[in-house]
């Protein structure tokens, strides 16, 4: 494939020959079977490059910010408690039982994990790789494709570190499992794997939040990739929140495959990054299963981020709801692709996606775009999406009962992110994205007084 | 209360108001009927500030204030209130929340402290209480998803809360059977007093039948073309408006 220009072939060359040369200890961490997945990996990435603005699923993003600069893979050296602190300030949120990650590297100090019912695998990747690999072997990179993103062949080649949740067969676990991942400012240009495996058994239920924070300016990438496979009847409620730094770039794969009857909640909140772009891949591969992904975005200055789903229903009577709402300020851009395909003799599908845009300055902007492709009779898929400013008639109709213009502008705006933030069952969690928004909110509200 | 003078005004450049004339006195009903189109939505709306709509013309005293100079929410702080004739939904904020913030902006124009979230739910339950309604739809999304009466009765409740001195209802009857008009025409009863006035926006007479007016005006073609007692009403129902039509053709 022809390389956009020499830069970034120079890039691609960087990640290879770093593959190459990795240290003995880095490759003896890896099992056999697990060193040939890599080794396919980075011939994967080295054939495909990175995404090209001429390929129509990256069409909308410009990536060549990010391919032409080497990376140096992050090695966790960080002050620990002053970027623990910096990082709270942007989510003040920690779940019971969580995995923390420092630049990449697993933190015992910082992680908690008591209180599992018995039988259920929580630990760092290393860890659990080191004590269980045949807990692993059967999930781990078996469904995250390294022909479908560069990205997730990446990954594949270098990750290290990332959380590992396994529950076996029947058993409910009622805390919500956090992996928390926290960036500093970065010492040079510096990249972070995370490789995050959920393995939910027959009949068991789990819930997780991934949380991805950064610190500071530091012009950082995380490139993770989660692979959630449920068996049948299987319960999964997932919550993923990205607030890394201003100048941080993040890419992310998150990867589904669901049983007969089992059902995925999932909810994405993208604050933070200049650059992001998260490709949702959902294969409903048994009769009757479910999945709900709720998304928010809320951009300012020259933010971008790019959501792309995309849902397989393989089966008959398989449902898929799909909400995402983006809040768009100043010159920021967002991204919405949804992907739907219903297979053949996947009937009684019933496929419903929205995507609601604010756009609150002449400066943003958002593309959507709905992708139905549909190879069954009898089904049910609706998809609608909506660009504009804040409703004149809603505004008007708060400030007839008393409330100023710019308290209702606030309150619009926070409504439409409220009906994604809502849907997050976990009520601490919720809580604490309700005050961050509201921060945020009222931020921007002093900014634009300022202007005047 | 409310006095307005030769009021015109216009949107997109078309005249719809064409020199309007009422005064409302504290404590009264006033009933403003016509027929659709004859101007009565966009005279509610032109009252209330909606920003669509030029004034060309005239004037407008509310509590000795020159009210076409206030802007939406000052005339609402002041003690205006309008009922929507089509209340918007407002997606992904609840009804009490919604609630609470005009109250409390309401009473911060008045020089009164601001309530928290728990003195608010007092207030609501006795206001609730005071219009004989339940709190099902207090923590529902404003508006949304909610039937024609639902909306309705959502306006009543926001009457309730805000206590105005001058409430404007726009065909607060519109799409309502029987029983919801019945509860709707209830709770408007339970608010009337002395020191508080209501101009009721309708098309049809039957919803004078539950809320009594003081005042009936016959609204056409932007201008008030005739006014009596509420005996005025009944006999618009029975003769048609094309009854108050002649003789403002023949005149």
């Amino acid at each position: 494939m022809p390389r956009e220009n020499v830069g970034q072939q120079a890039t691609v060359e960087h990640y290879v020959s770093k593959f190459g040369t990795r240290t003995a200890a880095d490759r003896a961490a890896s099992p056999e079977w697990l060193e040939d997945i890599r080794k396919k990996a980075i011939g994967r990435f080295e054939e495909a490059g990175f995404p090209s603005s001429r390929d129509e699923r990256w069409r909308f993003t410009n990536f060549s910010q990010l391919a032409t600069r080497t990376f140096a893979l992050g090695n966790g050296n960080t002050e620990r408690d002053s970027l623990e602190q910096a990082v709270n300030t942007k989510l003040g949120w920690r779940s019971d039982v969580r995995l923390v990650f420092i630049d990449g590297r697993f933190s015992h100090e910082l992680s908690s994990l008591d209180d599992l019912p018995n039988g259920v695998v929580v630990g760092s990747l290393a860890e659990v790789m080191n004590n269980n690999t045949a807990a692993l072997h059967s999930h781990l990179a078996s469904i995250a494709d390294i022909a479908d993103s560069p990205f997730t062949a990446l990954n594949t080649a270098f990750f290290s570190e990332g959380g590992i949740l396994l529950v076996p067969d029947g058993v409910w676990v009622e805390s919500p499992i956090q992996f928390l991942y926290l960036t500093s400012d970065g010492r040079g240009e510096s990249v972070t794997h995370p490789r995050n495996l959920v393995a939910v058994g027959e009949n068991a239920q789990a819930t997780i939040a991934e949380c991805y924070l950064g610190k500071g300016n530091g012009c950082t990438w995380t490139n993770s990739v989660t692979e959630c496979v449920l068996a049948n009847a299987a319960h999964l409620t997932a919550h993923r929140v990205q607030v890394e730094g201003a100048n941080a770039f993040h890419t992310a794969t998150t990867q589904c495959r669901q049983g007969r009857d089992s059902t995925i909640r999932f909810t994405t909140v993208d604050f933070g990054s200049a650059l992001s772009r998260h490709d949702l891949n959902f294969q409903l591969n048994g009769t009757g299963a479910s999945c709900s992904i709720h998304g928010l975005s809320h951009l300012r200055d020259k933010q971008h981020a790019d959501n792309q789903t995309n849902i397989v229903h393989s089966t008959p009577n398989c449902t898929s709801v799909e909400r995402f709402n983006g809040i768009y300020d100043d010159k920021s851009h967002g991204v919405f692709t949804g992907r739907v395909l219903v297979e053949p003799g996947a009937q009684q599908t019933d496929a419903i996606q929205s995507s609601r845009n604010l756009l609150l300055s002449d400066t943003a902007r958002v593309d959507v775009q709905p992708q139905l492709e549909i190879f069954a009779d009898d089904v049910k898929c609706t998809h609608g999406a909506t660009v504009g400013p804040i409703d004149d008639d809603a505004l008007f109709y708060l400030r007839s009962k008393g409330i100023t213009a710019d308290d209702a502008r606030t309150m619009l705006t926070y409504g439409f992110a409220a009906e994604i933030v809502d849907t997050i069952g976990t009520e601490s969690l919720r809580d604490h994205l309700e005050a961050l928004l509201r921060s945020r909110l009222n931020a921007a509200k002093r900014d634009s007084e300022g202007d005047l | 209360m409310l006095e307005i003078r030769n009021l015109r005004a216009a949107i997109n450049g078309k005249e719809i108001l064409k020199g309007i004339d009422l005064t409302v006195e504290p404590g009264e009903v006033h009933a403003m009927m016509g027929p659709n189109g004859s101007g009565k939505s966009t005279l509610s709306q032109v009252l209330a500030g909606h920003p669509s709509f030029e004034v060309t013309d005239g004037s407008v005293t509310f509590q000795g204030h020159d009210l076409l100079e206030l802007e939406p929410e000052e005339r609402a702080c002041n003690g205006l209130f309008l009922a929507f004739q089509y209340p918007v939904e407002i997606r992904g904020i609840t009804n009490s929340y919604f609630l609470r913030h005009a109250l409390n902006a309401r009473r911060k124009c008045e020089g009164l402290e601001e309530l928290d979230p728990l003195d608010f739910l007092d207030v609501l339950e006795r206001k609730l209480a005071t219009i004989e309604w339940d709190d099902s739809f207090v923590n529902r999304p404003v508006n949304e998803g909610f039937s024609g009466g639902e909306k309705k009765r959502n306006e009543i409740l926001q009457l309730a809360v805000l206590e105005p001195k001058l409430a404007i209802l726009d065909e607060p009857d519109s799409g309502l059977d029987i029983d919801a008009l019945r509860i709707v025409a209830d709770g408007v009863n339970r608010l009337r007093s002395p020191d508080k006035s209501i101009l009721l926006i309708t098309h049809y007479q039957r919803l004078l039948n539950y809320i009594v007016p003081d005042r009936v005006h016959v609204l056409l073609n932007g201008k008030v073309v005739t006014s009596g007692g509420k005996e005025l009403a009944q006999e618009l129902e029975s003769k048609g408006y094309d009854w108050v039509k002649e003789p403002v053709a023949a005149s």
